[in-house]
């Protein structure tokens, strides 16, 4: 479903129509969203590496993490962007708000070297959405020759800009680069437990695609080492569920498995692990409070003392009295017994012929207690 | 930091700090004072051994405080701030950074933020200095410095943190998480949890106070690098007893 995702961002949109765009919601207590930004990141890299995309680059704009980090990432799943001419990053990180270049015209601090060979472009104030915008265009449009190719854009945390920034205004620059023509798809990054439910509402009527990362529920675990396991499981493990809204307003649900190992994200389909889970809430206790296979099986072969037992023979009612002519087919019963030893039976001898054939009845009913 | 073999049980937490710049932040509450773990990582920090250099911005104590501690714990502050492995802005000082001259907070803030990376910058000059770790003790006193702005001391901090991107520099914050907890979104802490690489919560007991035992620590190691080789994300907890001059770190059950 992951693969899928990616498939559907790098396909882009059709003419005329919006471009496809993701968002990925996560929170504290399960913060893997930024393993799965880096994980579609580096897939639609690969995609663009070998021109099957649609689009002829990616302009990553860095809010959260600096764009060596990226640049380190990329190299190492064998891409060597600092040649490359398919990925630009506009830089948030290094100077959002313009301190550094502020001190540094008055001369206090000196070095301003990033450290990192991609080619960056600085944004020196976050807070005009404006410039943001016209200078993410702009980066995209270097990626082309003729400046007319068709670019993905990857955000790597819409947080950040929602704290410089109105709901409004950051829901308007999104969906403004979402209806540009040269945009073929966009997917961002968002932790949604920074931020109002209007917020998070907002971005998600601007996207087609939602992907929430939600810890995976583990019940049966008690005490505090339990909880502790849990929250380490909780940094490698995730429930990743996915809305896809149709054209035609259908939206699908799909769920698959998240684990993060050696900083690479591996996906498996949702197992549900009810029966573990419910074999493991039942307490222990010294008796069995389940039946084996064969215990239910000897169990079913119990003949109940009905009198009529629904197999077409005659009711045959037993009494005492007619023991001596009866015992005939006593003694077949018997032969018969033997014969099937597994078979368990119940008897039973009536009271009275006051008593009606297989009743319910009590038969101290009538006793003034 | 590299050279210094773990000695308890918040080092082998804390794991090999040497390379990478992290962000580490100590969130206490005020029934169990974290300020014991930053003055460890503090000594750690300057330990002989090491060729690590501190910028320590402090906010809640004056730098005689510090030295006092750390004496006892076998650190001399006074030697190591003439050897300018520390470097020190008592941030109480009231004439410090012209605050009196009618600027607002955030000239306050860029400026603090220019001697930080200046500091930065002078310690990296020295060829043996490798790492420098930045301190703040502590968050919520800085917030109060910028007349309650969270955002502005959101925006500071998030600078520091692009200081360990470009000189590795490690950093670490002291925050309380009691303060928080009726404040409304968006939450700084919350933020600040994001930021941070490794979270050291500091807690009493569940059970209430205990003769010998004196809190918990939770260490969670989020361990966001991709360099970092064999990414471990771990979670350790332990407790503590803080004594005269030094503190044992012990697992839940093993002190008898």
């Amino acid at each position: 479903m992951a693969e899928w995702i990616c498939r559907t961002l790098r396909d882009g949109g059709l003419e005329g129509e919006h471009a496809p765009a993701l968002t990925i919601n996560d929170s504290i207590t399960c913060s893997l969203g930024s393993f799965v930004f880096d994980h579609i990141l580096s897939q639609l890299s690969s995609f663009i590496d070998s021109e099957k995309s649609q689009s002829s680059g990616i302009v990553l704009v860095a809010f959260s993490r600096s764009p060596l980090y990226y640049e380190q990432l990329l190299k190492s799943k064998g891409y060597n962007v600092s040649s490359s001419t398919w990925f630009k990053v506009l830089d948030c990180y290094t100077d959002p708000l313009g301190w550094k270049s502020k001190l540094l015209n008055s001369g206090r601090i000196a070095n301003d070297s990033l450290g990192s060979s991609v080619t960056v472009k600085l944004c020196k104030n976050v807070k005009d959405l404006d410039e943001l915008l016209s200078l993410v265009l702009h980066r995209g449009k270097e990626l082309s020759v003729d400046g007319k190719g068709r670019f993905m854009i990857a955000i790597d945390s819409v947080s950040e800009m929602l704290r410089h920034a109105s709901v409004s205004s950051v829901a308007s620059i999104l969906s403004e680069l979402r209806s540009h023509g040269q945009v073929s798809s966009l997917f961002w990054l968002v932790h949604s437990d920074l931020h109002e439910t209007r917020a998070t509402a907002a971005l998600e009527y601007i996207s087609s695609m939602k992907a929430t990362l939600v810890v995976q529920p583990v019940d049966g675990l008690r005490g505090n080492s339990a909880s502790l396991s849990l929250m380490e499981n909780n940094l490698k493990r995730g429930k990743f569920s996915v809305h896809v809204k149709r054209r035609n307003g259908r939206v699908r649900t799909m769920v698959e498995e998240l684990y993060v190992e050696n900083s690479t994200v591996n996906f498996t389909p949702f197992s549900t692990e009810d029966e573990v889970i419910s074999q493991s809430l039942v307490p222990k206790v010294q008796f069995n409070l389940q039946l084996s296979e064969k215990e239910r099986n000897d169990r079913a072969k119990v003949v109940l003392p009905f009198e009529h037992q629904g197999n077409g023979k005659n009711i045959q009612i037993y009494d005492g009295r007619k023991s001596l002519n009866e015992s005939k087919g006593d003694s077949e019963q018997t032969c018969f017994e033997k014969e099937d030893s597994g078979r368990g039976e119940i008897i039973y001898f009536r009271d009275s012929d006051d008593e009606m054939p297989d009743s319910d009845e009590d038969p101290d009913d009538d006793l003034d207690i | 930091m590299a050279n210094a073999p773990p000695s308890n049980l918040l080092d082998e937490s804390l794991g090999d700090t040497s390379g990478v710049g992290r962000m580490i932040l100590v969130e206490d509450c005020v029934e169990t004072s974290g300020a014991f773990v930053v003055h460890h990582l503090l000594k750690r920090a300057l330990h002989p051994h090491s060729s690590d250099a501190v910028v320590f911005l402090s906010f809640s104590h004056p730098f005689s405080h510090y030295d006092r501690v750390l004496r006892k714990m076998g650190c001399n502050l006074s030697v190591q701030r003439d050897n300018k492995r520390l470097l020190f802005f008592d941030m109480l000082a009231l004439d410090h950074l012209d605050r009196d001259r009618g600027k607002t907070s955030e000239d306050i803030l860029i400026a603090l933020y220019g001697e930080v990376q200046k500091a930065v910058e002078v310690s990296r000059s020295y060829e043996t200095r490798h790492h420098i770790t930045v301190v703040i003790d502590d968050v919520s006193l800085m917030e109060v410095d910028a007349n309650g702005s969270s955002d502005l001391v959101l925006d500071f901090l998030r600078y520091c943190c692009s200081l360990t991107a470009q000189f590795g520099c490690s950093l670490i914050a002291l925050n309380h998480g009691d303060v928080y907890s009726i404040v409304d979104q968006p939450n700084l802490l919350l933020q600040l949890e994001y930021l941070a690489d490794i979270v050291i919560k500091i807690e009493p007991l569940a059970t209430g106070l205990a003769k010998d035992v004196h809190g918990q620590l939770t260490v969670t190691n989020r361990n966001l690098r991709v360099d970092s080789g064999k990414s471990r994300s771990r979670v350790h907890n332990f407790q503590f007893r803080i004594k005269d001059n030094s503190v044992e770190y012990f697992y839940p059950g093993s002190k008898t």
